[in-house]
């Protein structure tokens, strides 16, 4: 260790290490290098007073300048509400019809729609808003409560089955089988039958001996000719789109079984534009309808399969 | 050892700058030299402010680099992003092109046309104008601090800070309208980013071309470096013949004793004019940039004493080996014409005229789709099988265009967009797409229950008399695959 000793050629000490014959100079730092440690130590000195840094037992220190990462999360946000203000006042004040046919406003609706659906419906009806047995696919041209942008957004606003809401829709199927309203046997039958509406049965006895206790039960809601009823959310059970399985064992169980989905109301969790922008996003997927062209489209007929 | 050890003997290995006051001088070169300067600052400064007429739908400025739009002009040819191999392309012919200029003439383009080279010079140039000619200026500087010369300097530095403003000023100009930024910018509303361009080109361009000059060249610039690997005896330099010069002597020394001296009568002169202030008489070095000042200064020299020009001249070594040897000088054009200028020259010529084939025929529409991938399809209420398509469409023109959407393939397909209902879905669609624009189409295909998954083509047709097709392949996904995999 303390073989220091003079470099005779540069005048400088040797840091006192040798290895294999090579030694090393102790030459100090560069000043600008010992500078800018000096600079950074009294830069961190003020840096502590005027921003949080030193943990105490409860918090910490708040610093001078009052800043905290939610503070600025908040002025953030603030910001982009402000930059958004226009487009969602001018949102706000155009009715929903209106809205559709807005080439500059429908876009940004769209866009904002699409932002809200990925927080706060995509944990049911999917990131693609496909849905899933069970959770309508809103992609499609087929509506339980119908497709227009008005009635979107009435549904967005109020739920289905949604508790908490006085005016949410909420429509009512029977246990059949459950209940004993029809015999285990009638309710192959009915299955048979409804099955058979969209030609996904024959139209043998099964369907035929069904076709007297559908008519004795379940036209009230899903019409004569099984096309469903809007007003009272029943499903067109003649089309191919099944919300709970077109299979017969799923017909049947759903039969024997009523599902009573639930949709959550959003008018008390979401501001005004936010559900206006979401029916927009929803309607642009590719099934929204006109709203007086809507009950003659025939491929729009009626109703998510929900036997 | 020719010099002492320096870390034995304890001194610096920093060398100070020798400062370089090049003399004035004129001649052919120098002429050459100024017609090229006002030439490149010519096109480097008037270029932004050329018009040219595009219609209504585009700007009227000639050379423009839109980098707001994404869209680059050049007077008549229009370059969308995707089309920026061209750029790439005239990038690789300006490498292969100083190449050949290199292998051709040696280091021309730092002699005369390197933007460095030329700034330097102007600033030379400005020195000349302030303080005078090499040895006012050797005083001056020599001179302690007085009025005269705080007023000198204070001009001079001046000036150049007024030439590189112009400079940094007139960089910004290629990338948006130049009248309208000049306004903006005098009235503060240019966007931060151009003043932070001006000032960041006016600084390089003060402390570059006014004050490091040829230190840039000698030890900044890779390419003197580069060069001296491309350079062989056949390359033409400027070279000072010593057969010839040497030994160097006086003309009374000549007059006395003549055979005894070379011609060279050592006045410095071709020192005294370099601009990066190197003897050439030393043989070739990096700090040569063949500006060939030296050659003018030596052959009026020769001129006025009476010899034969060309003691110092471009040539290459080959001929300086051959006229050593007493044989005939050969034609310059033997040195331009070898067979690396003449390999560089195809490859540059062939890459030009790609170039130029890929621009008479690239198509100026096009289409791009993306298919939705969540949900890969929708079965409707009809059990008819949708897919969902973002599509594209190019108008590269500046005008609106026509254009007709059709499907190919997908028997029994049809789609429908946001503009047209699905009771109006058909196999094709016409669109009017907006001059020098992309627009994009929400389209919704529709195919019979059953449909298997295959693949189909969007084809894109323009309907106005310049016509121009172009199509995308893309994919229709469908349950009855998936089905028929699963069992």
């Amino acid at each position: 260790m303390a073989n220091k000793r003079i470099d005779e050629p540069t005048g400088i000490e040797t840091v006192g290490h040798e290895w294999d014959g090579i030694e090393e100079l102790n030459n100090p730092l560069p000043r600008w290098w010992v500078w800018t440690t000096y600079m950074t130590i009294i830069f961190s000195i003020g840096y502590m007073i005027v921003y949080p840094a030193l943990p105490m037992l409860k918090s910490g220190t708040e610093g001078l300048w009052g800043w905290s990462s939610r503070g600025q999360l908040a002025e953030e946000m603030k910001a982009g509400a402000a930059l958004r203000k226009e487009a969602s006042d001018a949102i706000a004040a155009t009715p929903l019809e209106a809205l559709i046919k807005d080439e500059k406003l429908m876009p940004l609706a769209i866009a904002g729609g699409a932002a809200a659906f990925k927080q706060n419906c995509v944990q049911c009806h999917g990131s693609g808003a496909a849905g899933s047995e069970g959770y309508p696919n809103l992609k499609d041209e087929d509506w339980l409560w119908g497709g227009t942008i008005t009635d979107i957004h009435t549904t967005l606003e109020h739920g289905i089955r949604a508790s908490d809401y006085p005016q949410t829709r909420t429509s009512l199927m029977p246990s059949f089988g459950k209940d004993g309203i029809l015999t285990p046997a009638q309710v192959s039958d009915t299955t048979a039958y409804v099955l058979s509406l969209s030609g996904k049965h024959p139209n043998d006895a099964a369907a035929q001996r069904g076709a007297a206790s559908f008519a004795a039960n379940c036209v009230a809601c899903h019409g004569a000719d099984g096309k469903g009823l809007r007003q009272f959310g029943a499903p067109n059970l003649t089309d191919a789109v099944w919300l709970y399985g077109g299979t017969p064992d799923k017909v049947s169980a759903s039969i024997h079984k009523a599902h009573a989905g639930v949709m959550p109301g959003w008018s008390k969790k979401l501001d005004a534009v936010t559900i206006k922008m979401l029916a927009a996003y929803v309607y642009s997927l590719g099934g929204g309808e006109e709203s007086a062209a809507a009950p003659t489209t025939p491929a729009s007929g009626t109703g998510n399969a929900k036997p | 050892m020719l010099s002492p050890d320096p870390v034995k003997s304890n001194t610096s290995l920093y060398a100070k700058r020798e400062p370089v006051y090049p003399k004035a001088v004129d001649g052919p070169y120098r002429r050459f030299k100024w017609a090229v300067m006002i030439l490149t600052l010519g096109i480097y400064y008037i270029t932004p402010w050329l018009r040219w007429d595009r219609g209504p739908h585009a700007p009227d400025q000639a050379v423009l680099i839109d980098l707001a739009h994404r869209r680059f002009f050049m007077f008549g040819i229009e370059i969308w992003p995707h089309e920026f191999y061209f750029v790439a392309g005239l990038l690789i012919m300006a490498g292969i092109g100083l190449f050949l200029i290199t292998s051709a003439v040696g280091r021309a383009w730092c002699g005369y046309a390197c933007p460095q080279t030329v700034w330097t010079d102007l600033f030379q140039h400005v020195d000349r104008f302030v303080d005078g000619d090499r040895n006012a200026q050797m005083r001056l500087d020599a001179a302690p601090w007085s009025a005269n010369k705080v007023f000198k300097r204070g001009l001079k530095w001046s000036i150049y800070l007024a030439i590189s403003f112009w400079t940094g000023g007139a960089w910004i100009m290629y990338f948006a309208d130049a009248p309208t930024l000049t306004v903006d910018f005098w009235t503060g509303q240019a966007a931060p980013v151009a003043y932070a361009t001006v000032g960041v080109l006016t600084l390089t361009t003060f402390v570059l071309g006014g004050f490091m000059r040829e230190q840039v060249c000698v030890y900044m610039c890779p390419w003197p470096r580069i060069q001296t690997a491309m350079l062989d005896e056949k390359s033409l330099i400027v070279t000072y013949k010593d057969w010839r010069g040497e030994p160097r002597g006086s003309i009374k020394k000549a007059e006395k004793n003549p055979g005894a001296v070379g011609d060279c009568i050592d006045c410095n002169g071709c020192v005294n004019v370099c601009p990066t202030g190197y003897d050439i008489r030393n043989g070739p070095d990096i700090k040569c940039i063949t500006c060939a000042l030296c050659i003018d200064e030596c052959d009026k020299v020769m001129k006025a004493i009476g010899r034969p020009r060309g003691l110092i001249d471009y040539a290459t070594l080959e001929d300086c080996e051959a006229e050593r040897k007493g044989e005939a000088p050969r034609p310059i054009t033997k040195a331009l014409f070898h067979t690396r200028t003449l390999v560089y020259t195809g490859i540059w010529a062939a890459i030009g005229f790609a170039l130029l084939f890929a621009l008479g025929t690239r198509e100026r529409i096009d289409i791009k789709v993306q298919k939705d991938r969540n949900p890969p399809y929708t079965v409707q209420s009809s059990g008819e099988i949708r897919n969902d398509y973002t599509v594209k469409l190019l108008n590269m023109q500046a005008r609106p265009r026509d254009m007709q959407v059709r499907l190919e393939g997908l028997p029994g397909g049809k789609f429908w967009t946001n503009d047209i209902p699905r009771t109006q879905a058909a196999r094709e669609l016409t669109v009017k797409v907006p001059a020098d624009r992309v627009e994009p189409l929400r389209v919704y295909v529709v195919a019979p229950d059953g449909t298997a998954a295959q693949g189909f083509l969007f084809q894109l047709k323009a309907l106005d008399e310049e016509g121009g097709e172009a199509k995308a392949e893309v994919k229709f996904d469908s349950p009855v695959e998936a089905e028929e995999q699963t069992q």
